[in-house]
């Protein structure tokens, strides 16, 4: 016993289980506070030698007993640099991959990206990425703000952390670097198509090639009338902010204006309700031009559901109620085009559909008389009109097209001979 | 003036999509969600004309009772059903709207959907009847495909399946590509035309 505790039970005499108490007091305390110290010094050591001392923070990771040879190899080469081409907020934080990370290892679960504002600060977790991942975007960054990187290699308990990055700041940029080739390319054809335009404006004549199935159009509405029966105009599936259903209405109201010219009912039913709205007025405007507005019928254009198969059900229904003698399917169209197109034959009507989504094409081959490809779509309303200004730009798309299929050609013979580089100077980022 | 005007908007709304495109930069980066945000609040407006036009077209129906007028009963009575529950106890999980989403309209749609599959097979049997040497190349083209991606296929031929993938891979995948080349040109040609008025059939029909 120390002799400060002997003096301290002579100078203050108590009973002897009080005593006793005390004796074991104060052997528990000095026990506890040896174990502390000699923790404390453990610790020191596991620093010293690189031990990561997080694995302790929790009691139960504390239980865990280490050796310096369970630690996972450390990430290397962390490299940071802002995102390129976009609004900034953004940095990339890439990393060479822990040794330990191969597939028969467990060693490394995952990677842990933390942040800090100043060199000798304290870094912050930010994000994790998967095991076998060497990047990291970190999208939560101030624009002209420094930051620092580092990346711990963890196996989710224990964890060995790579070099502090060197700073970065990230930074929003003015052009898109990556799109200049599409740059090029959209003047070029916009450069065409208004050249075209230009010469079309001048009077000069212009040779479009023939299209079937906007030939077929005056035929369809010619036949419908002489059966007697109704035009059914489709619009697609797709809102007014789907390219194919603007091409759509813009078709409508060639359909329309010719509907109304032989008087022939034209029924539209529609799938958005701003299709309807924008349906509704072309229709309205053709009749107009055609002399006719008395034979406009709002009521015929009309909504049916936003519904994908309630829409196909309730067009299939009144296909089958009022057995139009002409069928139009015109802009957007997913799986209900079969089921739309199907019924349509099975009522008789020829059958003119366009759509440019190439999934869908093979159905309407199959099943309507007449099918405008892609890009057809998007001419028949030049097309149609015979307008030159619309026709001169037909022409540019034509060129651009031909433009197009002489880089393919003069990619894939350069590339064959080795000339590599045009990849990446036709490419996208 | 009537004309005018929508032709600025659409020439101005065209050409900021088209400078968001090559301008990373704040406020461009923002504008494409700006306008599909005010694209969808007029959606939700236009929903209002959307159901005023069912519902004018379907009492017209049922006061002229034209041929096949109890459809518009049914029309009518569902929406009713659905509008009521709707309000009355919400949409969530185990309220009746719930019970009637899953056990009426789903099951509709998917009845409309498993339609699809006689429609493939009678608009199939049409298609593969080898009357041209075009539609016999498809027959043809089509049972490899399809039996080169069944286990028999593999039974019969171990190369039926790499032939299948060829055909998908090479001459189906040019065509697409091809078709995707002309749709973007298409779209471009529109656009244009639109953005810089030459197309305005959709403002008045001329």
């Amino acid at each position: 016993m120390p002799n400060n505790v002997k003096q301290f039970l002579i100078v203050y005499p108590i009973s002897p289980l009080c005593q006793a108490l005390v004796k074991n007091a104060i052997f528990i305390l000095t026990s506890r506070l040896m174990c502390i110290l000699l923790f404390d010094m453990l610790l020191i050591l596991m620093l010293m030698v690189g031990i990561n001392v997080e694995a302790f923070d929790t009691p139960n990771e504390s239980s865990k007993i280490l050796s310096s040879s369970e630690l996972p190899a450390p990430p290397t080469e962390v490299l940071v640099k802002d995102k390129p081409n976009d609004a900034g907020g953004s940095i990339i934080v890439t990393w060479g991959k822990s040794a330990d990370d191969v597939e028969e290892n467990e060693l490394v679960k995952e990677y842990r990206v933390f942040r800090s504002g100043a060199l000798d600060g304290e870094f912050e977790l930010i994000g994790t990425a998967n095991k076998g991942f060497e990047k990291f975007v970190d999208g939560t960054t101030i624009d002209g703000t420094q930051y620092y990187y580092m990346v711990k290699a963890s196996d989710g308990v224990v964890h060995s952390q790579s070099a502090v990055s060197e700073a970065v700041s990230s930074s929003a940029q003015w052009f898109h670097t990556g799109r200049i080739s599409m740059l090029v390319a959209t003047v070029i054809i916009c450069f065409l198509i208004l050249w075209f335009i230009g010469k079309a404006k001048k009077g000069e004549k212009l040779y479009i090639r023939p299209i079937a199935g906007l030939e077929a159009v005056d035929d369809a509405v010619g036949r419908a009338t002489e059966m007697g029966k109704p035009i059914m105009y489709i619009p697609g599936i797709a809102d007014m902010d789907d390219i194919q259903t603007i091409a759509s209405v813009i078709i409508l109201g060639r359909v329309a204006r010719k509907a109304a010219q032989y008087e022939t009912p034209l029924l539209v039913p529609c799938c958005r309700s701003i299709v309807m709205s924008a349906a509704q007025e072309t229709v309205k405007e053709a009749y107009i031009a055609a002399g006719r507005s008395d034979a406009y019928d709002a009521d015929k254009i009309r909504y049916l559901t936003d519904d994908q198969f309630g829409y196909a059900a309730g067009v299939d229904g009144m296909m089958l109620r009022v057995k139009p003698g002409a069928i139009f399917y015109m802009g957007c169209f997913y799986a209900e085009s079969l089921i739309l197109a199907e019924t349509g034959h099975s009522t008789g009507a020829i059958q003119i559909a366009g759509t440019a989504m190439p999934s869908q094409l093979p159905f309407f081959i199959t099943a309507c008389d007449y099918t405008l490809i892609g890009e057809e779509l998007f001419a028949a309303s030049a097309y149609l009109s015979r307008e030159p200004l619309l026709l001169g730009s037909l022409k540019g798309q034509d060129m651009g097209k031909a433009i197009l299929i002489a880089i393919l050609i003069g990619g894939v013979i350069l590339v064959s001979l080795g000339f590599t580089k045009i990849i990446a100077l036709l490419a996208t980022g | 003036m009537k004309k005018e005007i929508p032709l600025l908007i659409t020439f101005i709304a065209g050409m900021v999509m088209i400078l968001q495109f090559f301008i990373p930069h704040r406020p461009f980066s923002d504008l494409q969600q700006l306008f599909n945000t005010w694209f969808l609040i007029i959606t939700v407006f236009a929903m209002i004309l959307g159901l005023g036009n069912l519902f004018k077209v379907h009492t017209k129906r049922l006061q002229r009772r034209p041929k096949g007028w109890w459809y518009s009963i049914v029309l009518l009575a569902g929406f009713a059903i659905m509008f009521t529950v709707g309000m009355v106890w919400g949409p969530a999980r185990g309220t009746p709207f719930d019970y009637l989403f899953w056990n009426v309209h789903i099951p509709m749609s998917s009845m409309m959907f498993a339609l699809l599959a006689f429609f493939v097979a009678s608009a199939s049997y049409r298609a593969f009847r080898a009357r041209t040497p075009e539609a016999t190349l498809l027959l043809v083209s089509a049972i490899l495909v399809m039996i080169g991606r069944v286990p028999l296929g593999n039974y019969i031929w171990d190369k039926l399946p790499l032939i299948g993938d060829w055909i998908m891979s090479y001459p189906n995948m040019a065509g697409q590509r091809a078709i995707m080349i002309g749709i973007a040109l298409g779209i471009v040609s529109t656009s244009l035309r639109i953005i810089l008025g030459i197309e305005r059939t959709y403002l008045s029909g001329k």
